[in-house]
């Protein structure tokens, strides 16, 4: 009899939490999927109207898709900086018994754990500002990778030693050289690393919001992720229609590539991928 | 399988020379030059910005308009001035309650809590209430902002018209709870996957044994669970409260308002340094949260390093996958 009260009781505060849970969690995800075909955003009372009509408005706005281009030209620079200076690295660190190597990673490592992006904000302005690297698309792009290279290097290393040195040896009794060795035989073997990598800056760079704020003044070259706090109404308030459907175009990339790591490689932890 | 004496050498004299632990046939100067461009991007973007910050910090450098003043040393006169700062107190303060109240309370509360409950139960409810909680995490900052904007906003808000409460403006009222239900709405997917990864560890004989025994869930936890993951906990722990110190997107959503009510360190170094441009006082302020953030990498690197220990001292224990993403 006590045991089942007690049965009872644990189910229904198990449903409780559960509900209270994907309440909390879907509340604001409805929210971005209904709000944008909505003709009165905000509004909650109100059932959704459907429309189309703030897509248009997004088109005609004429920062809106510039700046999602913006945000595909510094995820895609930074990923193929960060993919080709490290898998260099990470290849010779592999392969090559250099004295102190372990340190070194352990405290580049460290480095980039500690020198963070708003720890390092002043002398990152002031670098980029004696460099002029102001408003420069290149200039985030460095200083992005510099402070996602160590962990970088640092997985790929992982894939690296992970491979057998066989097919490389083989290689080189065929004559190849260290660099043919390396596109035929070693890029092939740790491509699903070198993919990571790759995905794992992506979605690094596609949400980060603080460097491009920082090192960028004119708004066209401005990424998503800035451009979208200038969305204001003439009377001074948040432009809910613009912003919501930017918000659902801004997302579906991030969304879309990690439904396509999740099923091509199962989702596992790559370096917290988010952050 | 290797013969005594290498046969490279005479079958491809082209090679190049090779030492020892060399199986690349790199050469030191090749490899060298393979590592060079990494080594001078993270020279010049991270460990020099980290350096200078040492000397900035010493200094009165002042921003005026577009231009940069000359640098004056003032020795520690930027410290004392934070040491004494009403301003830096409160930061301190609020980062105190961002960090314990949003990543260790909150994420690791709710986190575990999720895993906890969903770790034998395959089906769609679980499949739909990870889902969501990764879509939390996945999704950009910015756009995670605007949307608590648009859901605590005073009029058009749907939490007020959830809680029936209208009219409360809770980014003016309560700012610093918002952005830390904000940040555990993002941020809980870490340690919800990292928990499922670490229960699955636990072995299900233990659970069959205490609930035979008649044990409550919480004796359960405390006695089968908690010692067999502590090192999960421990880490996760360290590495989200790493995040959180570091965490600039609480600017997004109240800039650090309304009267500095959620202004935050990061947001602080912010303000004073490129907004009011006292770049040597900004500085002294990010050596400190440098300071802090060493602190506890190292604390977290040992915790990895024991956790490593344990692992090996008891075949079958943690997870690896998991230490060593969270380690990058």
């Amino acid at each position: 009899m006590n045991g089942t009260v007690r049965e009872l009781l644990r189910r229904i505060g198990l449903a409780v939490f559960v509900s209270a849970v994907l309440g909390f969690f879907a509340l604001p995800l409805l929210w971005l999927a209904f709000a944008p075909f909505d003709a009165n955003p905000g509004i909650s009372a109100s059932l959704p109207e459907f429309t189309l009509h703030n897509f248009r408005v997004l088109l005609d706005n004429p920062y809106a898709l510039a700046s999602l281009r913006n945000s595909v030209l510094l995820a895609a620079g930074t990923a193929a900086l960060v993919v080709t200076t490290a898998s260099l690295a990470a290849y010779a660190l592999s392969r090559v018994r250099v004295p102190g190597r372990d340190l070194l990673l352990y405290v580049l490592l460290l480095l980039s754990s500690i020198i963070t992006g708003t720890a390092a904000m002043v002398p990152v302005f002031l670098l980029a500002f004696n460099l002029h690297l102001i408003d420069s698309r290149l200039g985030v792009i460095l200083v992005l990778t510099g402070g996602l290279l160590p962990a970088a290097i640092f997985l790929l290393k992982d894939f690296t030693d992970a491979t057998p040195t066989s097919y490389e040896e083989a290689a080189r009794v065929f004559g190849a050289s260290p660099l043919q060795v390396l596109r035929h035989v070693v890029l092939p073997v740790i491509r699903p690393g070198l993919a990571t990598v790759a995905v794992w800056t992506v979605a690094q760079v596609w949400g980060d919001f603080l460097m491009p704020f920082l090192l960028l003044r004119n708004p066209d070259k401005a990424p998503a992720s800035v451009i979208m706090y200038t969305f204001y109404t003439e009377g001074g308030q948040p432009d809910l229609p613009l912003i919501s459907t930017f918000s659902l175009l801004y997302s579906l990339p991030v969304v879309l590539m990690y439904l396509f790591v999740s099923r091509r490689y199962g989702f596992r932890f790559h370096g917290g991928i988010k952050r | 399988m290797a013969p005594p004496t290498s046969p490279r050498a005479d079958l491809a004299p082209a090679a190049a020379p090779f030492f020892e632990g060399d199986a690349a046939g790199l050469g030191r100067g090749r490899a060298a030059a393979f590592v060079a461009p990494a080594l001078v991007l993270v020279a010049v973007f991270l460990v020099f910005p980290a350096l200078w910050t040492l000397y900035l910090g010493t200094t009165d450098y002042r921003l005026t308009g577009v231009a940069a003043s000359e640098p004056r040393f003032v020795g520690t006169d930027n410290y004392r001035t934070v040491l004494g700062d009403g301003d830096f107190h409160r930061s301190l303060w609020l980062t105190l309650q961002f960090v314990l109240g949003s990543a260790v309370i909150g994420q690791t509360v709710l986190g575990f809590s999720i895993a906890w409950v969903m770790r034998d139960r395959p089906g769609p409810v679980r499949r739909l209430v990870e889902g969501l909680v990764l879509l939390a995490w996945i999704l950009p900052s910015s756009v995670i902002a605007f949307l608590w904007i648009a859901l605590l906003d005073r009029d058009g808000g749907t939490l007020n018209a959830v809680l029936g409460t209208p009219g409360t403006a809770w980014l003016l009222d309560h700012p610093m709870a918002c952005v830390v239900v904000f940040n555990v709405w993002r941020g809980t997917a870490f340690s919800m996957m990292l928990y499922g990864a670490a229960l699955g560890n636990v072995p299900p004989s233990h659970l069959e044994t205490a609930r035979l025994a008649g044990a409550s869930t919480w004796q359960t936890l405390r006695d089968a669970v908690f010692p067999r993951i502590r090192g999960h906990l421990l880490t996760s722990l360290l590495l989200v409260s790493l995040w959180t110190f570091n965490d600039f997107t609480p600017f997004l959503i109240t800039a650090g308002g309304p009267d500095g009510r959620s202004e935050i360190m990061s947001v602080y170094v912010y303000r004073t340094a490129l907004g009011d441009g006292r770049l040597g006082f900004g500085a002294a302020i990010s050596l400190i949260m440098i300071l802090i953030n060493l602190v506890i990498a190292l604390l977290y690197l040992r915790a990895l390093r024991d956790r490593g220990r344990a692992r090996t001292a008891e075949p079958g224990g943690a997870e690896a996958g998991a230490a060593r993403g969270a380690a990058a």
